[in-house]
């Protein structure tokens, strides 16, 4: 498959078309970026990610060159871009509220940029109706936004900000205001026009799993830091820590006293209990402070004790959240700790193994979950 | 008791407008008279119905043929269109750049600056439009600071000029022109101006292509509120203008008093009021187009 050949991150050779080299961004007293640097490729699809007031609406912004770095450069395609000002930039933004103009139709929203450009008349009208064909908005070309639904607008705010054919295309919570059947499918057709056009799209979400399904890379952020930029399944499996892993889908996290053990490592985390067995961490000592995080979907759940599981742990079912095609267990263990265990319901409801208050074993393998340092 | 509620209005309407003006509208037909009232026909209802007959039979369009016959009303009326048209424009220049600093001001200061605009409301009109005659005269204040800073070596003639009028019109109306101009610029969402600087725009040209446009229904609205008064502004020429400036409210005033001609007065005031009827209806219509885009 082509997406698993494409990585030019790992290449030493690639040139990066974006760069941020210790880059800081100050308002007054608040630091909104800290720092930072990282690359970001050609034809990629880059999502930030992270909670609101992370910064990443102002690194976005900072791209667009709504603001200026405080310290610390910013190259597009080798250049600083730092004092080139919004309408001079290759980079188009589509905007969180769309930001279409009311006043004009959806042709004339989308031909905006291109009129600014001094395009000559033909090749503006070419070009706005190859937009609209991608966008599949042709019918609407003479409509003003206001008569248009809000899948439909969003879709002329992408036609508007891919006219110009940018090097950068800089999406801010492109689908925030559509419902969420709508959002699923719009990420797809992002996707797809991603692909068409060979644009690189950085695109800002604070929505895990719209980040996780587009992109290629993700950037999980955190008051004005990267935490950890990687690709999605690195970042499920392989969080570099409990912030990342927390903030990334479902997780149990459990607390305790690192003990390597040959090529394993051993962690003790509650009296009376066996210690939970993972592949070892790099550079932990006996006795040092680790964490475990291991996917609830990871973490099977049986009546009887498992044989051969290296790790088994009974406890009580405390609470079923029913979720249709699974079922998250709230297992509680004597110590009072709550441990997540997700099952695929392959029976119906009513044929449910477990019930409220049922003994049961939790147990998984020596390479489901991970530890972390911090 | 809906009915009685929107009766209302209805009465309203009927007590304090069109009753007072089917009285004008009675008088504009009526001959001059030396009379208390002084005018004829009165009606007299002890006479019944041949009264009223012979109350109808004298009345006639006299006056308004007499208005198209002297030339003094049509200029009159042309002037006064031609005023309120240069002092609405001049009111749009200078209001604009206000609204706009207001609309873009922090928050914290706009009510304050609201504030300053409104605050003169708060003293009588005629002593503001006085204290202009104390401004614009050739010993006035603005004439004493413009020789002192040595600008001007002769005072400048300025009151009882048609510029004294446009001055002390645009000083009048501006918060007629600022508040629904304001209105339209603070809902102005300001990614809409990225989005357009975005795409290419200078700061210069997005303020053409996008704030403009979009605060057209403001300009529109202040530029009827501004027109509509000031073209029967009677106060304004009269203390600042001079005996050249001719409008329509100053014609009114002297048919009425000076001539004691209450019927061709009357008549100037009806066709004036046909007159504003066709701005007033554009003015009713560009709300309803508002209301509507605003659902």
């Amino acid at each position: 498959m082509a997406l698993d050949v494409f990585a030019p991150w790992d290449d030493p050779n690639a040139k990066p078309l974006i760069q941020f080299q210790n880059v800081t961004k100050r308002f007054g007293d608040f630091t909104a970026i800290d720092d930072l640097t990282v690359d970001i490729f050609e034809k990629e699809f880059f999502a930030l990610l992270g909670p609101s007031g992370c910064g990443k609406t102002t690194m976005m912004r900072m791209l667009a060159g709504f603001e200026t770095p405080t310290e610390g450069k910013i190259l597009l395609a080798g250049q600083d871009i730092g004092a080139v000002p919004p309408n001079k930039r290759a980079v188009n933004m589509m905007f969180q509220s769309y930001a279409l103009f009311p006043h004009l139709s959806i042709w004339e929203n989308i031909a905006f940029g291109l009129k600014r450009d001094k395009m000559p008349k033909d090749q503006i009208g070419e070009r706005v109706e190859e937009m609209l064909r991608l966008t599949r908005l042709e019918k609407f070309a003479r409509r003003k936004p206001h008569q248009i639904s809000g899948g439909q607008r969003q879709r002329v705010a992408l036609a508007r900000s891919l006219a110009k054919a940018p090097k950068l295309l800089l999406l801010d919570e492109p689908l925030g205001a559509l419902d969420k059947k709508l959002r699923q499918e719009t990420q797809f057709e992002l996707m797809d026009i991603q692909e068409t056009t060979g644009t690189t799209f950085v695109i800002v979400t604070h929505d895990q799993e719209e980040a996780m399904t587009v992109a290629s890379r993700v950037a999980v952020m955190d008051h004005g830091k990267i935490i950890q930029v990687s690709t999605p399944d690195v970042i499920y499996e392989a969080p570099n820590s409990t912030y990342v892993a927390d903030f990334i889908g479902d997780v149990n996290l459990i607390s305790g006293k690192a003990d390597p053990q040959g090529d394993k490592l051993h962690m003790h985390w509650a009296e009376g209990q066996p210690a939970v067995v993972g592949s070892p961490l790099d550079g932990a000592t006996k006795g040092q402070d680790v964490h475990y995080a291991i996917r609830p979907e990871k973490v099977s759940i049986s009546a009887e004790k498992p044989e051969n599981a290296a790790n088994a742990i009974q406890g009580e079912v405390h609470d079923i959240a029913y979720l249709g095609n699974i079922s998250t267990y709230h297992v509680q263990l004597p110590g009072g700790q709550i441990i997540k265990a997700q099952s695929a319901n392959n029976r119906r409801i009513s044929r449910r193994a477990f019930t409220w208050e049922d003994k049961v074993w939790l147990s998984w393998t020596d390479t489901a979950g991970v530890f972390l340092e911090r | 008791m809906r009915r009685l509620l929107i009766a209302v209005p209805f009465l309203w309407l009927l007590a304090l407008f069109i009753v007072p003006f089917a009285i004008v509208f009675k008088i504009s037909l009526s001959d001059l008279a030396v009379a208390i009232p002084p005018y004829t026909p009165t009606l007299d209802i002890a006479e019944g119905w041949a009264g009223l007959k012979a109350f109808f039979a004298e009345l006639d369009f006299e006056n308004y043929i007499w208005l198209t016959e002297d030339d003094l009303y049509w200029k009159a009326y042309l002037s006064s269109f031609k005023i309120a048209v240069i002092s609405t424009l001049l009111t749009l220049l200078v209001g604009y750049p206000i609204a706009y600093g207001i609309a873009r001001a922090p928050q914290e200061w706009r009510a304050m600056l609201f504030m300053l605009v409104i605050l003169p409301f708060w003293t009588s009109f005629l002593i503001r439009v006085y204290s202009w005659m104390g401004i614009l005269s050739q010993e006035g204040y603005l004439n004493q600071v413009l020789l002192w800073i040595g600008v001007i070596n002769e005072p400048l003639i300025i009151l009882n000029t048609n510029i004294a009028v446009y001055i002390g019109i645009v000083y009048t109306y501006l918060p007629f022109m600022i508040l629904p101009i304001y209105a339209a610029l603070e809902k102005l969402d300001i990614s809409l101006l990225e989005a357009a600087e975005d795409l290419g725009c200078s700061r210069f040209s997005a303020f053409w292509l996008v704030t403009v446009p979009l605060s057209k229904q403001g300009i529109i609205a202040g530029s009827f509120l501004v027109f509509i008064p000031t073209i029967g502004e009677f106060v304004i020429p009269s203390l600042l203008g001079g005996s050249r400036t001719l409008m329509i409210g100053k014609v009114l005033w002297e048919e009425f008093f000076s001539n004691r001609d209450w019927p061709v007065a009357s008549a100037v005031a009806v066709v004036l009021l046909l007159i504003l009827i066709i701005p007033i209806v554009l003015f009713q219509r560009n709300e309803q187009k508002q209301r509507e885009a605003n659902q």
